[in-house]
């Protein structure tokens, strides 16, 4: 009997809780087919992660627990999932559209014969078991629906866009994966991990983000978003031509090539408004542009508009945020 | 260094949403009068390719499957300082899904040349589907690095610096290898000098048909046996704008706050 097959990362048994997001789409596919769901967790360290999936209702968890499947090593994470493909016999595959599944998803599903479905935004199951796949295209510009047609086929979810399934413990079983994997012999090798330092919070998980875009004019203005993020206890973000000009770490992109993010509050200023862009912040619930352009596209999607230079309209902001919300 | 860079050609994809329609039939894009461009990070692997040769030697080749018109790309390519390129046209190469391209792509590269390095975007700025990088390192049983944004050579091998989330890690990959590519600050596609221009009319464009390549029109459409594309709809955004209007900067920046309160989010 095939299964719906949810593939994280693990390592010393951390398990992201966007991984965990996938649990939520697999299960309605799961109902909707009468499939069992099972999970794969890989990494050294693994093993310790499995009761996590055993609280959301994952009875069968396969761990590839292995010294050479460290973070980033994607050549070892590869292997790991094809053997956790032959064991679990999946009829999907979900992966996190990360940095991990947008280069192992695709590789996997060659394996497995060719479908897939990257970037899926949202899983629809309908009562006579038809699943459909959904993701942007065009640039945000229109979604495409995909039908399943037969398995296996492998789908990669991106991060932020499904909901954490309510939590139903059962007892499980964790079934080890034996993996024949020579470190020498893996065809890529991480040499360094460099990782970026947060002073409070992280962008994908900040309650408020401000973005600054090209509008803003350079590495400074950045500092005025910082001092405002700041007091919100958010964080900043940017379009992609100041990470592309180096004013901010390419990490700091949000759209459709950087980050999809969900805060309550998104304060997009010196932003267009290009649907690349928006494809990142549509899960905000309220969005605010601040543009000196009353014509700019982003005022077809912001909830509240502000038309003004940000230059001048930022700083008494921040001035009247500390005296009418205090700091 | 032997350089293959694939690319693709597609109507410009910073057209505002307003301007964007849908042919209902065929559910792809109508161009309209839009401009034909290289997708985007196309051009950022074309300029990683080009930094390679400038500091190595050697030679890069740029190829596309589309149809005649695409010509125009690869002429870019080429005033951007390819050295050859490759335009592999074929009317059944338009209906082929991504294991059909790649396999296609891989066909060609294995006929035409020996690369030591493969380079693809990190997503095609139309169909953003990520897949045809990573599916071609397969096809080929190469080594594969996604999202790379910069390539130093080093012991015969390869370091690429591969964007994550909160940072980026250096990878080491033997060659040959596949590469998608990612922007930033220093693969800026640079801007071809009319000279440029002049001499890429003179550079040799290679024309090959799927029959060149011994690829059947049957295997070109496989992914719909397990997937297929159902609909493309333009969705509906329906948000109306409240505009916080003022005579001065610090009365619309008092408003937004005590809105903003109201709307308990700050
Ligand atoms: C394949 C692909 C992927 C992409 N991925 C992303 C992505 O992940 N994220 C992303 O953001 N983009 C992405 N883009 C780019 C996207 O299409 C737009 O080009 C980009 O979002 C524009 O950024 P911007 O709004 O900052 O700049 P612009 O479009 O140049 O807008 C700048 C705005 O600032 C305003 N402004 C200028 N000065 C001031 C001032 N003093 N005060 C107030 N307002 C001012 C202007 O009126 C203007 O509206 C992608 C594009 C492609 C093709
Ligand atoms: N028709 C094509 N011809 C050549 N290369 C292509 C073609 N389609 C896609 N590619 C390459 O594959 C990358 C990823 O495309 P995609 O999988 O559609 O996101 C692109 O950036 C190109 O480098």
């Amino acid at each position: 009997m095939a299964t719906i097959l949810v593939i994280a990362p693990a390592y010393e048994g951390h398990v992201g809780r966007t991984s965990l997001e996938l649990l939520g789409g697999a299960r309605r596919i799961g109902e909707a087919r009468g499939m069992e769901v099972v999970a794969a967790l890989l990494g050294k360290g693994a093993g310790a992660a499995a009761s996590q999936m055993w609280q959301y209702g994952v009875k069968r968890v396969y761990v590839a627990d292995h010294p050479s499947i460290l973070l980033g090593e994607l050549e070892a994470f590869y292997l790991a999932s094809l053997e956790a493909c032959r064991a679990a016999n999946p009829g999907v595959v979900l992966l996190l559209a990360d940095s991990v599944g947008r280069e192992v998803g695709p590789r996997l599903a060659h394996r497995l014969g060719g479908g897939i479905v990257t970037e899926c935004i949202d899983v629809q199951a309908g009562q006579d078991g038809e699943v459909t796949f959904l993701r942007p295209v065009y640039g945000g510009k229109a979604i495409a629906t995909y039908r399943l047609v037969n398995f296996p086929v492998v789908v990669t979810v991106k991060p932020h866009t499904m909901e954490v399934p309510a939590e139903m413990p059962v007892s499980g079983e964790t079934i080890p994966l034996e993996l024949s994997m020579d470190p020498e012999g893996l065809k890529t090798r991480v040499l360094e991990v460099v990782s970026e330092e947060v002073t409070g919070v992280k962008l994908e998980d900040a309650p408020v983000v401000v973005g600054g875009g090209r509008g803003i004019g350079g590495p400074e203005g950045f500092q005025l978003l910082g001092e405002l993020a700041r007091l919100l206890k958010g964080a900043v973000g940017a379009s992609r031509p100041p990470a592309d000009a180096g004013w901010v770490p390419p990490t700091w992109q949000i759209g459709q090539t950087g980050k999809t993010i969900r805060p309550d509050l998104y304060i997009a200023v010196g932003i267009s408004g290009a649907t690349q862009h928006i494809a990142g912040v549509s899960g905000a619930k309220v969005v605010v542009a601040i543009n000196k352009d009353p014509e700019a596209p982003i005022f077809k999607v912001a909830h509240l508009g502000v038309v003004a230079d940000y230059r001048k309209v930022i700083p008494p902001l921040i001035q009247k945020i500390k005296e009418i919300v205090g700091t | 260094m032997e350089i293959v860079v694939c690319l693709k050609q597609i109507v410009d994809p910073e057209i505002p949403a307003s301007e964007f329609r849908l042919d209902p039939v065929t559910k792809r894009q109508i161009r309209g009068s839009h401009a034909l461009v290289i997708s985007t990070y196309d051009e950022n692997a074309l300029e990683v390719a080009l930094q390679l040769k400038e500091k190595q030697g050697g030679k890069v080749t740029a190829v596309t499957i589309g149809e005649e018109q695409a010509t125009e790309a690869l002429r870019k390519a080429l005033a951007m300082g390819a050295d050859s390129a490759v335009l592999i046209s074929d009317p059944p190469l338009l209906e082929a899904d991504d294991l059909g391209k790649a396999r296609v792509l891989a066909r060609a590269i294995r006929k035409l040349t020996t690369p030591d390095l493969i380079l693809c975007g990190c997503e095609s700025a139309d169909w953003v589907s990520r897949i045809v990088g990573p599916f071609l390192a397969e096809e080929l049983g190469l080594p594969c690095v996604t999202f790379g944004t910069r390539i130093e050579p080093r012991d015969g091998k390869i370091v690429v610096r591969r964007i994550v989330e909160d940072g980026y890690h250096l990878v080491e990959a033997a060659l040959p290898a596949v590469v998608t590519i990612a922007s930033d600050e220093t693969n800026t596609p640079r801007l071809p000098k009319v000279r440029d221009i002049m001499a890429a009319v003179k550079k040799p464009i290679t024309l090959l048909r799927m029959a060149d390549l011994g690829i059947e029109p049957g295997s070109l459409k496989e992914m719909e046996g397990r997937i297929v594309l159902q609909d493309v709809a333009i969705p509906v955004r329906e948000a109306r704008c409240e505009f916080i209007e003022g005579d001065t900067p610090e009365e619309q920046a008092e408003r937004l706050v005590l809105r903003l309160k109201e709307l308990k989010v700050i």
